[in-house]
């Protein structure tokens, strides 16, 4: 059976736990999984050999990987991948190299994958107005959404080995700046809570920071909040000209549903809507809607979650 | 003096609805436009000229349609527009149509190509590292905002936080919206936009791998569950809880 390599995510140097997801969407590609763990210690890798289904880990060493680079990563991956179709994680990062990695083997990449069927990818296009499906008919580089495919389970023992990766890197990093906040961002998380013009006022913002904080989510804000309000920054904008998010639970507060912020959110795997409007677009799409002002429904929601937590 | 080349793409406008025909998207009643990453990336590489002098090629595959934004480009400001096109164009997968834009950007040269983060249609963000690859460049992709006074310093994305990132030309460099308001064309622009010509331009690519099956509507969501008043949001609360277990 031929290989098929799986590029584990890695954030904030550990393994992220959706990489047990890209094993899960590598079985159903068909071969036998090797992961390689792109690391600058191999011990970041020892989390990888539990997945199940997994033929063997290959810790990927190298100084390249300190900072991101996706010349000097895509080179240093290349050399440590086997021959056969290679599965990233669909992030901003991974999608970059991913993209890089194809192109260096002249073969193409199918990225935003949420369903395999054979040889056949589906993504979401037109920031998720429609699905397209399309058959692959030889080796392809992919990678795949987050929140879809069932982690693989971790009863597994694969066998590790260490390889030094080098790479040229073309870039080379000034100065790293932290986040303003700690909060963590709309990107990375898996429950996010999101404000729109309907919160009155930017200050309004920090009720939903409450809720959050409760319940381990990000803030976000709609496109018609962050054009309003200076206080609110782009990097908290979910939609087309924002960020694509696809948590697994996504509150939108006073948002009424716009074209452009549906496109980055109608995937969430759950949506609920607070919205006074009853007629708000919104509603169309949430799993669970509530008629009500923020002001009303808020404190309830933050009280019963204090409870639960 | 910088040779810069901006690539654009001609995309439904986003607020336009998607509507099909058959299995596949029809787009015939549908407003096109520079897809909205692209007009961040031609600001950008404004900006490099202004800084640091050259020229701004605006760069496109499509058909004749796409002379639009070209136009919509040089009335921003670009210095020449070019279009390329070509049998089968139309269906290329992602290593084909970034071997066309490689070759024309070797014909052309540049030091420095700015694009979009990803299309409004596809999406992908896969052609900026991908044209980078294969030409042997750098590249930085999601960029927030550049600076041109030092060689080429741009801030991206990275762990916790951004990167200050210096950049060996030449590079390939993707624009997220960051602070940047596109210039809107001014009257002088738009009437050099009206007289200006399309370099137009052949390539040839090699064969697709990854073919069309179908394109359909978004899979429909059953009808959710709506609720009235504040207290409600007790309920949704424990719900999400026990029954979407997503808490």
């Amino acid at each position: 059976m031929s290989e098929i390599t799986v590029i584990a995510e890695i954030t904030n140097g550990k393994l992220n736990p959706a990489t047990a997801e890209l094993v899960t969407a590598a079985s159903a590609l068909g071969g036998d999984v090797v992961v390689v763990v792109p690391c600058t210690d191999a011990s970041v890798a020892d989390a990888a050999s539990a997945y199940s289904n997994v033929s063997r880990v290959v810790a990927a060493k190298s100084s390249v990987f300190a900072n991101y680079d996706a010349s000097g990563w895509a080179e240093a991956i290349d050399a440590v991948s086997p021959a056969g179709n290679l599965v990233f994680l669909a992030s901003a990062q991974s999608k970059d190299l991913a993209a890089r990695l194809a192109s260096k083997r002249g073969i193409s990449v199918v990225q935003d994958v949420v369903e395999i069927s054979g040889n056949n990818l589906t993504s979401p296009i037109y920031s998720g107005k429609a699905f397209q499906t399309v058959a692959i008919s030889t080796t392809a580089v992919i990678s795949v959404r987050a929140n879809v495919f069932s982690p693989s389970p971790s009863d597994g023992d694969a066998s590790m080995s260490v390889v030094d990766a080098t790479g040229n890197v073309k870039s080379a990093v000034k100065e790293l700046i932290g986040r303003a906040s700690e909060r963590l961002d709309v990107a990375e998380a898996n429950i996010i809570i999101s404000g729109g013009r309907g919160m009155g006022s930017p200050d309004n913002f920090k009720h939903l920071e409450v809720v959050a904080d409760t319940i381990g989510a990000a803030v976000g804000a709609s496109r018609a909040a962050v054009d309003t309000w200076d206080e609110i920054p782009h990097s908290m904008q979910v939609g087309q000209t924002g960020k694509t998010v696809n948590p697994n639970l996504y509150i939108a507060v006073g948002i009424s549903g716009a074209i452009q912020h549906l496109a980055g959110m109608r995937s969430s795997k759950y949506i609920v809507a607070i919205n006074k409007d009853a007629d708000a677009p919104i509603f169309q799409y949430a799993d669970y809607g509530i008629v009500a002002s923020w002001e009303d429904a808020l404190p309830v929601l933050q009280s019963t979650f204090s409870e639960m937590f | 003096m910088a040779n810069i080349v901006v690539l654009v793409k001609q995309v439904p406008d986003t607020n336009a609805k998607i509507v099909f025909s058959g299995e596949s998207v029809d787009l015939s009643a549908v407003k096109m436009v520079t897809s909205p990453y692209d007009e961040f990336a031609v600001e950008t590489a404004l900006q490099h000229k202004e800084a640091s002098g050259g020229t701004v090629t605006a760069l496109t595959v499509g058909g004749s349609g796409a002379d639009k934004i070209l136009k919509d480009a040089k009335a921003m400001g670009v210095d020449n527009i070019v279009r390329v096109w070509g049998d089968g164009f139309e269906t290329l997968d992602s290593n084909s149509f970034q071997s066309v834009l490689s070759s024309v950007l070797s014909e052309i040269g540049a030091d420095v190509v700015y694009c979009g983060k990803s299309s409004a249609d596809l999406g992908s963000g896969s052609t900026g590292p991908g044209v980078a690859e294969k030409l042997g460049w750098a590249s930085v992709s999601n960029i927030v905002s550049a600076s041109f006074a030092d060689g080429l310093t741009v801030t991206a994305p990275a762990d916790g936080g951004n990167a200050v990132v210096n950049v060996s030309l030449p590079a390939i460099i993707s624009c997220d919206k960051g602070d940047l308001k596109p210039r809107k064309p001014n009257v002088r622009g738009i009437m050099m936009a009206k007289k200006a010509q399309v370099d137009v331009r052949e390539a040839s690519a090699p064969a697709s791998t990854v073919t069309l099956v179908s394109q359909t509507p978004p899979p429909a969501k059953p009808a959710g569950k709506t609720y009235e008043g504040g207290q409600s949001a007790a309920e949704v609360a424990k719900l999400l809880r026990d029954e979407a277990n997503v808490l």
